[in-house]
């Protein structure tokens, strides 16, 4: 390997979270990976309420979580008064008994949020990523996310026309690395990961395992290709890195 | 609920899973529906879909044997069955939109005797919570609700029309409640069964819109 080479591969590995984020602006357009536990950012997200970049537009499957012990979610960065508006599929919790920590700054219109049915969202991203900029669903016609929308009838069937969603950044979660930046994920911990990274300019991964040298991952195994991954950081162990934590049960 | 009237909750779930076909894909939704995978249904092969792309999860993990990596759409720590596979969350809802769910089983705040349902937003809600039930109700070639048979209050579910914002138009086939098992007909609610204790009249009165019997039950 050329000395060039080996150097351009090993600038994607910084040495804190806060190195990796520090220029992060105003008014950033961030997607975040993450279902449930898996695949969280959890210390991007830390790292970024730290860093307290303002008026920025957040993109993920949801804006926190009521379990309990509650992790770092992009309703923390809410609380920090740093987010204009949330692009998402839930607004409100699965279950109307519980409330989201993000709900009271929505309802006070202090933050702007835009709902979106799940896979349509996953849909804008992964065309965001593909260089399609708009795409016709059949998902939420009849319904008032529909209302005053463009729909158009194709064989038979009304389809609404949904637009792309690029990102300036993405905060993604991973279990191993190269030095190149190829990812490979670990069970349900991929979720939003990849459509994420490739709709952003500038993808940014929490890496679980120490990274391996480029090559290390067999090019078939590879879940996320380096070319859409700028930045890694390695999760120290816990307590110092933020890992995955057993969620207490819930009382019915 | 009071007394042996009517299905539990398991019963409510056992009714639908029951209709589950060898070989089917099914997508469960939280609460009441994940209990269909509790049901026998002798050897018939289900494979579970979950919406962060799981296809084939099995049975939720033991205690101290959970990978906090593996969940379920509801963020249970769930296993694998052998010949599992996952994919990203874009590849996911491929599987939905693309006709690959044989059936979804939700629950809903209300279905209709025109097949429309509503289960992502309350009555006054700014926002709601949409996950991936519009997708489903949109795209997988059977929807199933299970749900309560009236409101806490004792307000029908089961009515003429929704007057909740809808998830998904003239899409659900069967309705399974604690008080029977129903199919929205357009015109009313057929009653395909009645649960143990309930009687007919029982049930019409708590249902809005036409409850419609077949004449082998009058």
């Amino acid at each position: 390997m050329q000395r060039g080479e080996a150097m351009a591969q090993a600038s994607k590995l910084r040495e804190s979270f806060r190195d990796a984020v520090a220029d992060i602006p105003d008014g950033s357009r961030i997607g975040f990976g993450g279902f449930a536990m898996p695949g969280v950012p959890f210390n991007l997200i830390m790292a970024l309420k730290e860093q307290g970049a303002k008026r920025l537009t957040l993109v993920a499957n949801t804006t926190g979580s009521s379990q309990q012990p509650r992790m770092p979610d992009i309703g923390m960065l809410v609380e920090n008064g740093q987010v204009a508006k949330v692009i998402c599929a839930f607004t409100a919790p699965t279950r109307p008994t519980e409330t989201l920590p993000f709900t009271p700054f929505y309802e006070s219109g202090e933050v702007d949020a835009e709902l979106v049915p799940q896979g349509t969202l996953a849909e804008r991203l992964r065309a965001a990523g593909a260089g399609i900029l708009a795409f016709y669903t059949p998902t939420a016609v009849g319904t008032e996310l529909a209302e005053g929308r463009e729909t158009r009838v194709i064989g038979g069937r009304e389809y609404l026309l949904e637009y792309a969603l690029p990102l300036d950044y993405a905060f993604v979660r991973a279990r191993r690395a190269d030095a190149a930046g190829n990812l490979r994920f670990h069970r349900s911990q991929r979720n939003f990961n990849p459509v994420m990274a490739t709709a952003a300019r500038c993808t940014i991964a929490e890496i679980e395992e120490p990274v391996v040298e480029a090559g290390a991952i067999d090019p078939d195994d590879v879940h996320l290709s380096g070319i859409y991954v700028h930045r890694m950081v390695a999760v120290p162990p816990a307590p110092e890195g933020i890992w995955p934590a057993k969620r207490r049960e819930r009382r019915r | 609920m009071s007394g042996t009237k009517g299905w539990t909750r398991q019963q409510m779930a056992d009714r639908v899973a029951r209709e589950f076909q060898d070989g089917w894909i099914v997508n469960l939704g939280v609460g009441i529906p994940t209990l269909c995978s509790n049901t026998d249904i002798g050897g018939r092969a289900i494979t579970y879909h979950s919406e962060n792309g799981v296809i084939g999860y099995g049975p939720v993990a033991a205690p101290g044997e959970e990978d906090l990596n593996l969940v379920n759409a509801g963020g249970q720590n769930v296993t694998l069955r052998p010949g599992a596979a996952v994919v990203h969350h874009a590849d996911s809802f491929g599987v939905i939109r693309g006709g690959r769910i044989d059936a979804t089983v939700m629950g809903a705040y209300q279905v209709s005797m025109t097949g429309d349902f509503a289960n992502w937003k309350l009555k006054g809600q700014k926002g709601g919570g949409i996950g991936g039930a519009m997708d489903l109700a949109a795209c997988a070639r059977r929807v199933f609700i299970i749900l309560e048979h009236v409101t806490r209050d004792g307000s029908p579910r089961l009515v003429e029309k929704c007057d909740l914002p809808v998830t998904a138009r003239g899409v659900v086939t069967l309705v399974s409640t604690n008080y029977g098992l129903f199919a929205p007909t357009g015109e009313g609610f057929h009653l395909l069964e009645l649960a143990p204790g309930m009687t007919v009249e029982e049930v019409r009165a708590a249902t809005g819109g036409v409850l419609t019997v077949a004449d082998w039950r009058l």
